[in-house]
């Protein structure tokens, strides 16, 4: 099969067929790392013309499914595999691949950016239980700012996203009446305000709809310069999200990461930050997002030793020299802990037993 | 008559064998007739296959919820995973209903004036405009929904509406731009080229002798588009069904004007709401576990009923008003 597949893309591209011997590895999943990972793929084969790395963004869910079946290569999700999905695709490795935020972005006409939240009032607009700007609480937070006594409209994705789980596990770790009532998911029974499709439905509603509040990646925010405000962490501080403060949370998540083929259900940088006083200047809504491989690939049916070895060699390439693509994608590079980490996980990987990363 | 002859020019004459020869169109016959009859019998296997793997793909769901899907009001991926799909059918339903009671009298219009009263040149321009917007694709309708169409209606139009018919609770509530009647409008400016068009030939349709008859019998130009109208009544009601199917499917543009939020009723009409298409396309790539992939699907089953009864339903209407029609042309 690999043969085939690998002689058909020969016909269409003139490398492939100069090259000794061509390999395809292929990858579906989430759509957050998406552009980073275009940029590992497009540079990678310049580095090594042989190898075709195909990436299929089809979100999270589909790649967790795709990797269940054993139908691609590699997949990548935003969130850590449950207990359930982990038992249906035994021995799966997890290496977070990069670090995004999640920011609370507003449209509040004559309010700047930085309007000062917390967790628990976050939670209770998304509740609906705070439902004006001039909130006793949200004008406890934000003294300097003249806040307009208008109805908030909330504006939520409609889409199942990896940005959700985020932002829903945020709110469930800073609320209780969330956690019991609405819960964390790429998906949740949203109990006030509008859906948009897509961080580009969401800012489109919060644009169109003044004294609106959502939620969108922070790249998403940064390219279209939206109005974001910062959050308080455990420590007390009102933390401006950017690649500093999600790196910052990102390390004190790190030194308690699982070993690659341990339970990462729990793993969590929401988690861990969110109620760690130590953790100063942390932004508390961050998370990993990983790739996820087999630790034996021999158990994929269209795996053979040298696609195994090109595949070790390209996971080795992104969390090294591949970080360096971030900055200018806005995304978090690795932090150097999480960095070793990864290469103790990519030792692991093994075809028919044996080792395939020699460094 | 001119093949025969040529068979007969190329045989040597003998009567046996040229019978043979003039048997061979007739196997082709028969082949072709088998090969047509299998291409036509393939719509059924695929429509089988499609309700086969739908019902299989929705069993968990069905085995958890039974019919209690039909009618639950609550959508909790998350905490309690229990779905019911009653707000998306009523959502779905509405919102094709505007699209029709919006886009069915324009169209109508469009074919009547395209078949009986413009020139021909000019009805000719205005057909080939008519069917290149049924070429735009519905994401394009979404993405001009969004940055043209919401500003403009919520800016120019319903502040309007709201202080005439504030007063009916459909019209009240805060308007955000998007929602219900928004989306009920976006499906009737998609609906508009496939109504008008398939109309406009089915006025055309109607024999120029009825034409000619009204008018000799001293019917004025109102009279006789009015007998137009009545004859083509079986068309017409064959391009609403065709609208019908596009709205009640529509996804992409659906989901990015009406709001997307599963609550039973919505306030009003400027209130957001969801659809039983545009949750699927929302949420099936992140349906993370069996039971919400398959309720999901149970969704995309329940759409497909829907969409077989309207069409059946439309079906039996077409018989009737065809016999119907069919009574007066005799007449």
């Amino acid at each position: 099969m690999v043969v085939i597949t690998a002689a058909l893309a020969g016909v269409f591209s003139y490398q492939y067929m100069s090259a000794p011997q061509s390999i395809i590895l292929n990858g579906a999943g989430a759509s957050f790392p998406f552009p980073l990972i275009d940029k590992w793929i497009s540079e990678y084969h310049k580095i090594k013309p042989n190898v075709q790395v195909n990436y299929q963004s089809i979100g999270s869910g589909g790649g967790i499914k795709q990797h269940t079946e054993k139908t691609v290569q590699f997949a990548a999700s935003d969130a850590p595999l449950t207990e359930k999905q982990a038992a249906n695709a035994t021995n799966t490795l997890h290496i977070p691949i990069t670090i995004g935020g999640v920011v609370p972005t507003y449209n509040v006409p004559g309010l700047p950016k930085g309007l000062r939240f917390s967790g628990e009032v976050l939670a209770d607009i998304f509740l609906g239980k705070i439902n004006k700007w001039n909130d006793p609480r949200l004008v406890a937070l934000n003294p300097d700012f003249s806040l307009p006594s208008q109805e908030i409209i909330v504006v939520h994705r409609s889409d199942g996203s990896g940005t959700t789980f985020i932002w829903t596990s945020y709110l469930c770790q800073v609320s209780q009446d969330w956690k019991t009532t609405i819960g964390k998911g790429t998906s949740v029974n949203w109990p006030t305000g509008l859906g948009g499709k897509g961080n580009e439905g969401v800012a489109g509603l919060i644009s169109q709809n003044p004294y609106s509040i959502g939620y969108v990646e922070f790249i998403y925010a940064k390219k279209n310069n939206l109005t974001w405000g910062r959050v308080r962490n455990a420590a007390g501080e009102f933390i401006e999200p950017s690649l500093e403060s999600f790196a910052t949370a990102a390390s004190f998540a790190s030194v308690i990461l699982p070993k690659g083929d341990e339970s990462w259900s729990k793993v969590s940088i929401v988690d861990s930050v969110v109620n760690n006083e130590q953790a100063r200047g942390a932004y508390p809504i961050t998370s990993f997002s990983y790739f996820l491989v087999y630790k034996e690939l021999s158990v994929l049916p269209n795996m053979d030793e040298a696609s195994a070895k090109a595949l070790v060699e390209f996971l080795w390439w992104t969390v090294h020299d591949g970080q360096k693509y971030s900055a200018e994608l806005i995304y978090v590079p690795l932090p150097e802990s999480v960095v070793r980490h990864n290469e103790e996980t990519i030792r692991m990987i093994t075809f028919n037993g044996r080792q395939l990363w020699q460094g | 008559m001119k093949k025969p002859q040529m068979l007969l020019f190329f045989s040597n004459g003998l009567k046996p064998k040229f019978l043979k020869a003039f048997k061979r169109p007739i196997t082709g016959d028969y082949a072709f007739k088998l090969i047509t009859g299998a291409f036509a019998s393939a719509i059924l296997l695929i429509l089988g296959l499609m309700a086969y793997s739908l019902a299989e793909g929705s069993r968990p769901s069905i085995q958890r919820f039974g019919i209690s899907f039909l009618f639950g009001t609550k959508w909790d991926p998350a905490i309690s995973q229990v779905f019911g799909a009653l707000p998306l059918i009523l959502g779905t339903l509405t919102t094709s209903a505007i699209a029709l009671l919006i886009g069915v009298p324009i169209s109508i219009g469009i074919g009547l004036a395209l078949s009986e009263y413009m020139p021909r040149e000019l009805s000719f321009v205005i057909s080939f405009l008519v069917e290149l917007l049924a070429a735009i694709p519905s994401v394009i309708y979404g993405l001009w929904g969004i940055f043209t169409l919401i500003p403009f209606l919520r800016n120019n139009v319903y502040p309007y509406v709201q202080s005439v018919l504030g007063f009916i609770p459909l019209f009240s509530g805060p308007i955000y731009g998007g929602g219900v009647l928004t989306g009920g409008i976006i499906l009737a400016i998609m609906i508009i080229p496939i109504v008008s068009a398939v109309s406009r030939d089915a006025f055309s349709a109607v024999p120029n002798t009825i034409r000619e008859a009204m008018i000799s019998l001293g019917a004025t130009k109102w009279e006789t588009v009015k007998t137009v109208i009545s004859c083509a009544r079986a068309g017409v009601t064959g391009a609403v069904i065709l609208g019908l199917g596009r709205a009640v499917g529509e996804t992409m543009a659906i989901t990015m004007v009406i709001g997307n939020k599963f609550q039973f009723l919505p306030s009003s009409l400027f209130d957001a709401w969801h659809t039983m298409a545009a949750i699927i396309a929302n949420e099936f790539t992140e349906a993370t576990y069996e039971l919400y992939s398959s309720a999901l699907i149970e969704v995309g089953l329940v759409l497909f009923l829907v969409t077989l009864a309207i069409n059946i339903t439309a079906r039996l209407l077409l018989w009737r008003s065809l016999r119907f029609v069919r009574g007066i042309v005799m007449m």
